[in-house]
Order: structure tokens, then C-alpha cells, then sequence
């Protein structure tokens, strides 16, 4: 079993945002200096908490998108529309804010670069952020580990880091890539929109057999089908780790 | 000193005092698992209590329903932050499953059908906190919700109220569960923050 390192206690940090980036119309990048930070593990998340002037604060866990990188992480916040911490920071946080969050924390969801199995990663809208993490954590090893990634979207409009998840495709070094539109497909396309299927899933060289570290991510479910589809589908279920966002059902 | 988020209100939601320090409430009803969703047929289904001297008592899905069972109706709180309030449950008491269990052990795991394990103290498990449960707001527990029966320790973060479970080890020393090893925090308790190491 994989175990990233949690040691001792984790104290609050006060981060300072660096850059904002807008990733879709509702998702938003945060880059954060975070001055304390002892380091992260690709998929691993942090406990944000915002404090208003009279003392009330409110707390959530965001995935890290960023590779290992010292006292630098970036946070991807996809806006709820009756949030009451992500409208925050998606909209009203400004570069030079403080921002306090603790962690990494989470030792289970996480890629380990040491491991050589192949990757497979499944992402469900906004649950593509802590598999990014994976993805650049690869990269930045250049590592050659085959990966490949599977990425749920309602229309194209709503693909977070289109243009970085293209380059890494054409490098050629292994890593591959799939959309799968829910709602709206591009003009061309040859896999009409709907949700994901085992036609989607199970896929050529990345069956059972192979047997590769699965990474499934996004509402709950989208993570419940492809699951339960991966494992009908012959993969072992001690391989296939989860992380759901939601309600049932939703 | 808490650093104050420059231009954050927030919103006060009606939680009051049920609702732990860092938590916020939902109406809906999150599901957080590390895996896939496990089915477990009734038919198989055991559950086992091993003692800490490897007595073994053990009831299957009729022997198990034939139990004197409880309407309960609490409030959970995960350690992502969510909170519900007044959830209504059908279930087994420990009291119950434990009554006839010889043992002075004071440590327990809970086992579940996919592997998953996490620890509490047997003290946490007796008089009227803690129940085997099979039903869901008047009908069968989902799978997602840890049917076809979970446990219920809504006195302490939600990860200790193990879906999918089938059987609890009791012994004289602490094992921490699987959550527990990975930086969460040993016992648990939402009034007090234990959510990860050293809380």
C-alpha cells in the first residue's frame, strides 16, 4: 500500500497568492506561496479556511493541482453556485491576499512516482484537478510510466487545462488522452455526447491484464458507474482507488 | 490570531450549536469511499465479532434481522467538513451484538467487506452509541451508504461508522484502521477537531 508521509501535526499556514488564473468560466487557478509548507504528494488535498472580520470562519478541503514544487502550490476551484467558500475563491480573492489552509493531507489517493505500473486515471469534470497533479508530477520526473487519462466533460467549453493537457499528448513519452463530452460534443467528433460507458472504459492496452493503478475522480455518481464498470470489467477493486465529490446520485 | 479573509462574509447557515467547530451543514447526503463500491449479497452476508481470546460469535442476514432492533435518529459529521442533521436509521445496537460476548478488551476494529478497517475504543461502542445499521430513512441501506449494513457512531467523525461492515475484532491493544494510518486522527471526535494526527 502506498503511504505518503502525514507526520506529526498539521499546523495552519498562511499562504499569499502569487497569480490567478481562470481555467473555464467557472473554474479558477490559485497559485499560493505558502511559506511552512513541508511538501505534498501528487493527489493529496489541503484544508482551506477563510475568516471574516467578526471571527465566523468556514473550512473545505480542495485537491492540490500542482506537482511537488518547495513552498509553491497551485489549488483549481471549481465555483458552486450556492457555495459559500468557493464563489470566494473563485471571484473575490486577489493576488497578495492571505490565504490559510493546512495539510497535505490524504494518503491514499496519491500517485507514487517510485511505482512503475501503468496509470490509468478517469476523471468527472472538476474531479480532473488532483489527477493533474499526477499527471505533472510525471512530467516533472520525466517519467516514462504509460498514463492514460480519461476525461468526462459536459462540452468543450468546460475542459480544464485544455492547452496543457495537449502538449503533454503530443510529447509522445507515454502519456495519452481521451474526452468523453456528456451534453455537447465538437462539431466532428466521432463519439456522439453521453455519459461515460464500458465502451469508453474498456479500452486496448489498458485492461485487467495489464493491471494498472487506477485513479477515479468526480461526482459521486460518475465515480459509482465507472467503478462498477472497471470492476464487471475484470479489474481488481484493491487497485481502483476513488475520490467522490456530492450526493448520491447526483 | 486567525488571519481575516479581506472582503469574506461568509454565510452563517442554521446549524447553532449542533454543529462542531469547522463543519458546515448539507441536506443532501455526500458519499466518500476509497474504492469501488463493494455489492454484498444478503444470501453471503456475515457478520463476526472475534474476541480478543478468538472466541468467535457470528449471525447471518435472517439471524441477524431477527435481532431486537432500534429507530434511530442523529447527526453525522464527516471530517471533509459536512454535516446532517436528524438522519433516521433502523439498526442493532451494540449493546445487543456485544451483550452475550465474554471479553474485557478495550480496543475494537471494525472489518468490512472490501477490506476497509478503523478502530474505536469498545467504551465508544456501548450504552446506546453505537448500533449495527440496515435501514435508511425507511428503506434498505444503499451500497454507497454502506449497505446492506454499516456501522453507526454518530458521536464521532463519520469514517469510524464503517460501511459495508462485517465484523468487529476485539483486543487488548490499539490497531489503528486504515484511515487512521494515512494521518487521520486516532479517536475522532468532531466537538474536539481530532481530524488528522496531533488534533
Amino acid at each position: 500500500m502506498a503511504r505518503a508521509a502525514v507526520l506529526g501535526r498539521l499546523t495552519w499556514l498562511v499562504g499569499t497568492v502569487t497569480a490567478l488564473r481562470d481555467e473555464t468560466p467557472t473554474a479558477r487557478t490559485i497559485a499560493l506561496d505558502v511559506p511552512g509548507w513541508r511538501g505534498h504528494s501528487a493527489g493529496q488535498h489541503v484544508d482551506v479556511r477563510l475568516t471574516a472580520e467578526d471571527g465566523y470562519s468556514a473550512q473545505r478541503s480542495y485537491s492540490i493541482a500542482s506537482a511537488p514544487d518547495g513552498q509553491r502550490l497551485e489549488l483549481t476551484i471549481q465555483r458552486l453556485e450556492d457555495g459559500e467558500v468557493s464563489p470566494y475563491l473563485s471571484e473575490t480573492l486577489e493576488v497578495g491576499y492571505p490565504l490559510e489552509l493546512r495539510g497535505p493531507i490524504g494518503g491514499w489517493f496519491v500517485w507514487d512516482p517510485g511505482n512503475p505500473a501503468p496509470v490509468l486515471l478517469v476523471a468527472g469534470g472538476s474531479g480532473i484537478v488532483p489527477l493533474m497533479s499526477m499527471v505533472r508530477a510525471r512530467a516533472q520526473d520525466a517519467s516514462t510510466t504509460p498514463f492514460r487519462l480519461i476525461y468526462s466533460v459536459r462540452s468543450p467549453d468546460q475542459i480544464i487545462y485544455g492547452p496543457e493537457l495537449a502538449k503533454r499528448a503530443a510529447a509522445g513519452d507515454g502519456f495519452g488522452l481521451t474526452y468523453i463530452y456528456t451534453r455537447t460534443a465538437p462539431p466532428g467528433s466521432d463519439r456522439p455526447a453521453g455519459r461515460i460507458s464500458a465502451r469508453d472504459l474498456v479500452i486496448e492496452g489498458w485492461g485487467r491484464r495489464q493491471r494498472p493503478a487506477v485513479f477515479v475522480c468526480g461526482p459521486t455518481g460518475y465515480v459509482e458507474a465507472v467503478a462498477s464498470t472497471l470492476t464487471s470489467a475484470g479489474h481488481d477493486p484493491g487497485r481502483i482507488k476513488t475520490e467522490r465529490f456530492g450526493p448520491t446520485g447526483s | 490570531m486567525p488571519i481575516i479573509s479581506p472582503g469574506f462574509k461568509g454565510r452563517r447557515r442554521d446549524g447553532g450549536e449542533k454543529l462542531p467547530p469547522g463543519q458546515y451543514l448539507v441536506t443532501d447526503f455526500p458519499v466518500l469511499s476509497a474504492g469501488p463500491t463493494p455489492r454484498v449479497d444478503t444470501r453471503k452476508w456475515e457478520f463476526r465479532i472475534k474476541t480478543e481470546k478468538g472466541q468467535v460469535a457470528s449471525w447471518d442476514w435472517a439471524a441477524f434481522q431477527g435481532l431486537p432492533s432500534e429507530d434511530i435518529t442523529v447527526d453525522l459529521h464527516c471530517v471533509t467538513k459536512w454535516s446532517k442533521f436528524g438522519t433516521h436509521w433502523r439498526g442493532v445496537s451494540l449493546d445487543t451484538l456485544l451483550g452475550d460476548v465474554e471479553t474485557s478488551a478495550e480496543y475494537a476494529l471494525a472489518r468490512s467487506y472490501g477490506g476497509y478497517t478503523t478502530n474505536l475504543p469498545v467504551a465508544d461502542l456501548l450504552n446506546g452509541q453505537a448500533w449495527i445499521a440496515y435501514r435508511y430513512d425507511g428503506a434498505a441501506l444503499a451500497p454507497e451508504h454502506g449497505g446492506p449494513a454499516r456501522l453507526l457512531v454518530p458521536h464521532l467523525y463519520l469514517w469510524k461508522s464503517a460501511k459495508w461492515v462485517n465484523g468487529i475484532d476485539l483486543m487488548d491493544t490499539d490497531q489503528p484502521g486504515f484511515w487512521e494510518q494515512l494521518g487521520y486522527n486516532n479517536y475522532g471526535d468532531p466537538w474536539r477537531e481530532q481530524r488528522y494526527w496531533g488534533d
